[in-house]
């Protein structure tokens, strides 16, 4: 059950339906191109490293198999099959005479994102820090983001998972600074090796700066520093700093 | 104003802090994104997308020599393009042998799942188990033991960049070409052994030979390191993992 629901939401989401269930439920029909350059060439492998062995002539048809990376799994009606790179799968057309349609991600699509996921790495208070995380775009200036990270230092690891709302200053630029607020839970355990170890669950707040650039296809680059507020149950509250470094793609 | 906003930031615990220097610094930082998203809000601009609300210019025809004589009546054929099926995703299983610094070796289990970026690039997730033996030590003293049996057990977690470096083919005899890449792959994570969460670095390289498109079988040798001083004083360890693998692409 858990898993039909599963499989109509990855359905309902293009970019994982591509993925995950169209192989499930399709007919097997395979969609045709129909070579208009001079010719076609097929490599043994996805990649420039691997040699062409083939060459499939102008106005012969081939069938798409599957798509790895930017390289594009063909056969031709006498079943020879080939991978053939993104830039000549372009100049191929449909069987409707147009050129065959491609879907790459793009700073278009970057734009107007719905899902982010990614990772950091980075420093917490004293102790190096591992987060991963996952974006939700309420529009393109506004973000909602989940996150689980994971502190390890000399004297004590932290747990953390936070939810905030980050805003995204100028989503048309290449490079974006944006600024967040949001709330969470740390669970900080002092090392075994000291006496007294007490671990203890509290809250915390943070704000976060940072700065987001689009690279390339569907990845970006983040850079941010989130001040965190820990209101732990002694006298003071506890502010630790936080710097991370990371990368994230959207779907 | 100012107080309002401590409390309600603050929601209860340390409110009544007099000296609280950094929840001011937060309450600031607060008003400007609140103000900064609400301005976003606002200026939302919708983008354009495939230019799909183009203006409809069409005035109705007065005149009536325009009208077509016969109305065509198409039924219109719905036509389910098929899609293109990706496969960038690779999970895989390891089964291997891992010597962990100090305190021998043992067999080593560990699930993989990767992400290719490009034909060069792909990003990794990995978590892993081993165990770990008897230190020298423990060994020539006897009854002697260092760490309890629970923690001897050896978990870790990674993130991974794997760089493709070597993309080659395998030829078994005359007739058979399988496609193979030599990969190179660091990431960081965490380890938990000896009673502790351990921040780890690991560096290693691989060799993928693919069976078929989809199947493929790794050889892949990897260098989990961290700081420790169970035995006296800190040090970095090196535990080598050397591991058979087998993946599918997906």
């Amino acid at each position: 059950m858990a898993l039909q629901t599963l499989g109509l939401y990855a359905w309902s989401q293009p970019a994982l339906a591509d993925n995950f269930f169209t192989r499930w439920f399709a007919s097997g029909e395979l969609k045709q191109a129909t070579v208009a350059d001079p010719y076609l060439e097929m490599r043994t492998g996805p990649g420039v490293g691997y040699p062409v062995f083939y060459v499939v002539g102008r106005g012969e048809a081939v069938d798409i198999v599957t798509r790895r990376t930017d390289w594009f799994y063909v056969r031709t009606a006498r079943q020879i099959a080939g991978w053939v790179d993104m830039r000549q799968m372009r100049a191929t057309l449909e069987a409707s005479g147009q050129p065959l349609e491609i879907k790459e991600p793009s700073r278009a699509e970057y734009t107007v994102r719905r899902y982010e996921a990614g990772a950091f790495a980075g420093r917490f208070g004293d102790a190096s820090l591992i987060a991963v995380f996952g974006d939700y775009g309420l529009s393109p200036h506004l973000a909602a983001e989940l996150s689980v990270a994971e502190a390890i230092g000399v004297a004590s690891d932290a747990r953390m998972a936070t939810i905030g709302l980050n805003h995204i200053m100028a989503p048309e630029w290449r490079v974006s600074p944006y600024l967040g607020l949001g709330a969470g839970v740390i669970q900080i355990k002092p090392r075994a090796t000291l006496v007294q170890a007490v671990d203890r669950t509290d809250q915390l707040g943070y704000a976060v700066i940072g700065a987001r650039g689009y690279l390339s296809r569907r990845f970006l680059g983040r850079f941010e520093y989130r001040g965190n507020v820990v209101f732990t149950s002694r006298n003071e509250n506890e502010a630790l700093h936080e710097w991370k470094l990371g990368f994230a793609f959207f779907f | 104003m100012e107080t309002g906003l401590r409390v309600f930031l603050l929601s209860g615990p340390r409110a009544d802090v007099p000296h609280a220097a950094a929840p001011r610094t937060l309450a600031l930082l607060c008003c400007l994104s609140l103000s900064l998203s609400a301005c976003g809000l606002f200026k939302r601009k919708e983008p354009e997308l495939l230019g799909a609300s183009a203006p409809q210019t069409e005035e109705p025809l007065e005149d009536a020599s325009q009208q077509p004589v016969v109305e065509p009546q198409v039924a219109r054929r719905s036509i389910r393009v098929p899609k293109i099926t990706k496969e960038d995703f690779e999970t895989s299983l390891h089964a291997g042998f891992m010597s962990i610094e100090d305190f021998g070796g043992s067999p080593s289990l560990s699930a993989r799942l990767a992400y290719h970026i490009s034909e060069d690039f792909f990003l990794e997730g990995a978590f892993g188990y081993a165990k770990g033996g008897l230190t020298s030590y423990e060994r020539l003293a006897g009854g002697v033991r260092l760490l309890t049996d629970r923690d001897r057990q050896f978990t870790y977690y990674a993130i991974n960049m794997g760089w493709n470096a070597l993309p080659g083919e395998v030829f078994v005899g005359k007739n058979r070409a399988y496609n193979s890449a030599i990969y190179l792959s660091a990431g960081l994570g965490g380890t938990t052994f000896a009673g502790d969460n351990r921040f780890t670095a690991n560096i290693g390289v691989g060799y993928r030979v693919l069976l078929t498109r989809r199947l493929a079988a790794h050889v892949d040798f990897r260098d989990y390191l961290f700081d420790i001083d169970v035995l006296g004083s800190k040090k970095v360890a090196n535990n080598l993992e050397g591991s058979l693998g087998i993946s599918v692409f997906f």
